[in-house]
């Protein structure tokens, strides 16, 4: 087990080279792909060295991204659930509207590093093609986008949003017609066009070098938190806190506090209708350790190997596994993994927009759901950091739809 | 030892000697496993060896086949909506075998069915039911110690896919492990895809028998008798599938279920294929 000295001196230090975390991660790809894989191994650890690298991507950031985004004390909802001061990240008010552009714009000047000419994505909640179709307008590459047909249907804004970017989008109707068929795509397109081609994957998961390179590129979420926590608190937090679907916004925060042993690390998965239902996307809770899409992780899937279809009120939580970190610190109980089901994050969509005048997404209203079983059982001197990962807009109509208001 | 379990590499390096004192290359002919449903699969399983098949590969259905086309996705959807699975597959192979001691069987897939099932107990089910290789389309050489040297202890043939992409650097690790023969896929892309050009295959096989002195299948793209006997000038044997699978497709009645046409329509496409293959070189 490499878990147990490394759990010793730091929860930072992996993956090791082969990209394992522990039992979890590796290079489960096709063979055409494994020159690809290897080529961008390189190329990101030349680029993480290299001050100019670092240098571009902290402009990018901050001019074009709008970071440093605030740590905004939620006080209303703080009162409401009289308990731990409740803090979120605004990832939301970040230049698209979520975290998901961190990662573009670290991936994009990787690719533009590499000399790739033409961009590859996959989406769920469109939150990640808006992003990369945004980063590849403004650098000037041709950019296609992987997209579920079910999720095209329920996320037409984000659609439109990526064709008016000069995106092209692809609909993907073939397995479950939502996010892991979206990724295969990707992957066929990638295996097709390998010689000028850059895949941007969306989140903390997929082949090695992806998990550690998204989560870096995401760490810029924990860093500023830390530094912002401090300055309003003086102190850490008790408890982070974050949604997870594949887990890049949830890892960006945690990864910097995992070595502040006292600070309990939290993920919230989609339930769904139940994970007694077996209609949920809750792999930590409800699946086992399995391979797909690059990496061995927690998955959801039946007694022979085949992967289960993921169902949340989220796209952006609507798939069956989760980056092989997360399924690394669930196992050595670093982190805990709580389920929340599509009801309660609705409540909990419609209290923060009403307490606090902010619509989140669905994806992180699971974690505000969390807050609200939590918060009132903790101390009113402990602190609760949580990521609001993205802004709720693109969810109107689904809200809308689950409420039964016309619009 | 029964016929049945004599190791699989035995049985894949006798019918290449045999090939190669026939002076032809082989055919090697993809099927999914329990498409479109178990029986009908045996049938045409069964059918294939006297229509000109040399070697079979057995695709074990998964629901997300990365590196796969259209042609062959749709066949692992049927086969799984029939209700198979890996367990299935085996006794398929088992059912094979009783008839055919002969014609070597690969079972070629991805790895999560094969993780589930557990690696010890799969192979030694494998290789009782007289399976002869692996082919795992995700498990690259940099991930060897899961499953391909455990197969190779067990005395099968982990047969390994280089690629455009594999050049001289790369070579040398993919032949490393490996045994049976080399499957090279001669188009960067998905099954069923684009074809390789003979100016390619040539420069290709130039490269893989450089590095390797098994024998070496080259697949990806081919389509008719005319493209087998193409590549079988060059390679040592030619691989279809989404070819034969599509067949089996176009054989279904408007419930996609098997007709009575179904077995006659692939072994009709194999029988064509084989020819084209038998005659390149004469």
């Amino acid at each position: 087990m490499t878990s147990a000295p490394t759990a010793l001196n730091s929860y930072r230090a992996l993956p090791d080279p082969d990209g394992h975390f522990g039992n979890f991660g590796g290079r489960f790809v096709a063979e055409t792909l494994m020159p690809l894989i290897l080529e961008l191994e390189q190329a990101y650890k030349d680029a993480r060295k290299d001050p100019a690298f670092q240098k571009e991507l902290d402009y990018y950031l901050k001019h074009y991204v709008g970071r440093a985004n605030p740590l905004y004390f939620a006080e209303r909802l703080t009162e409401h659930l009289g308990g731990a001061k409740i803090y979120f990240k605004r990832e939301d008010l970040n230049h698209t509207g979520a975290h998901k552009i961190n990662n573009c714009i670290g991936q994009i000047l990787l690719a533009k590093r590499m000399g790739k000419t033409r961009i590859i994505a996959e989406t769920g909640a469109g939150q990640h093609g808006v992003a990369t179709a945004t980063v590849c307008a403004r650098f000037g590459l041709p950019c296609t986008v992987y997209m579920g047909s079910k999720d095209i249907e329920r996320q037409s804004p984000n659609v439109f949003r990526m064709r008016l970017l000069g995106a092209e989008v692809k609909p993907v109707k073939s397995g479950s017609c939502s996010l892991k068929d979206a990724m295969n795509e990707a992957l066929r397109d990638w295996v097709t066009n390998v010689e000028d081609t850059f895949y941007i994957i969306g989140t903390a998961a997929g082949p090695h070098p992806y998990p550690e390179l998204v989560r870096d590129f995401q760490c810029v979420i924990g860093n500023e938190a830390k530094e912002q926590i401090l300055e309003q608190e003086g102190r850490l937090p008790d408890q982070v806190i974050a949604a997870v679907g594949g887990g890049s916004n949830a890892i960006g925060l945690f990864h910097p506090f995992l070595d502040d042993k006292d600070i309990e690390v939290v993920g919230v998965e989609a339930a769904g209708h139940g994970v007694h239902t077996g209609k949920h996307a809750a792999s930590l809770s409800a699946g086992k350790p399995g391979v797909l899409h690059g990496n061995r992780t927690y998955l959801l899937m039946d007694d022979d190997g085949q992967i289960k279809e993921a169902d949340s009120i989220s796209a952006g939580l609507d798939y069956p596994g989760i980056g092989p970190e997360h399924s690394w610190l669930k196992d050595i109980g670093r982190a805990r993994y709580e389920p929340i089901t599509d009801k309660e994050a609705l409540e909990a969509f419609k209290l923060c927009s009403e307490l606090e005048g902010i619509i989140p997404a669905l994806e992180c209203s699971h974690a505000i759901a969390q807050i609200m079983k939590e918060a009132p059982k903790m101390g009113k001197d402990k602190i609760i950091l949580m990521c609001l990962s993205g802004r709720g807009d693109k969810d109107i109509f689904t809200v809308a739809e689950a409420l039964g208001v016309e619009l | 030892m029964s016929d049945a379990i004599i190791g699989g590499q035995d049985r894949i390096a006798k019918r290449f000697a045999k090939l190669k004192e026939e002076g032809r290359a082989g055919l090697v002919t993809f099927i999914t496993a329990g498409d479109p449903d178990p029986e009908a699969s045996f049938e045409i399983l069964k059918a294939l060896p006297a229509a000109g098949a040399d070697v079979i590969e057995l695709g074990m259905p998964f629901t997300d086949p990365m590196a796969d086309g259209p042609a062959i996705q749709e066949a692992s959807i049927r086969a799984l909506a029939a209700g198979m699975h890996m367990r299935k597959t085996l006794s398929l192979v088992r059912g094979f075998r009783d008839q055919d001691h002969e014609t070597p069987i690969i079972l070629m897939g991805y790895y999560n069915p094969i993780y589930i099932y557990g690696v010890a107990e799969f192979l030694e089910d494998a290789r009782n039911a007289g399976v002869d290789g692996l082919i795992v389309v995700d498990l690259p050489p940099e991930e060897d110690a899961e499953l391909c040297v455990p197969t190779v202890e067990k005395g099968l043939s982990f047969i390994r896919l280089t690629t455009p992409t594999s050049d001289d650097k790369r070579l040398p690790k993919l032949v490393q492990n490996t045994s049976g023969f080399v499957y090279y896929v001669s188009v960067a892309g998905v099954t069923g895809a684009g074809s390789a050009t003979n100016d390619q295959i040539v420069e290709a096989m130039a490269r893989l028998r450089r590095h390797t002195d098994l024998p070496i299948a080259v697949g990806f793209g081919i389509k008719n008798a005319t493209q087998a006997a193409e590549v079988a000038r060059q390679a040592d044997a030619a691989v279809v599938g989404s070819a034969i699978v599509s067949k089996i497709a176009e054989s279904l009645d408007e419930n996609g279920k098997a007709t009575d046409k179904t077995a006659s329509m692939v072994t009709g496409l194999v029988r064509e294929l084989a020819d084209g293959v038998r005659n390149a070189r004469s």
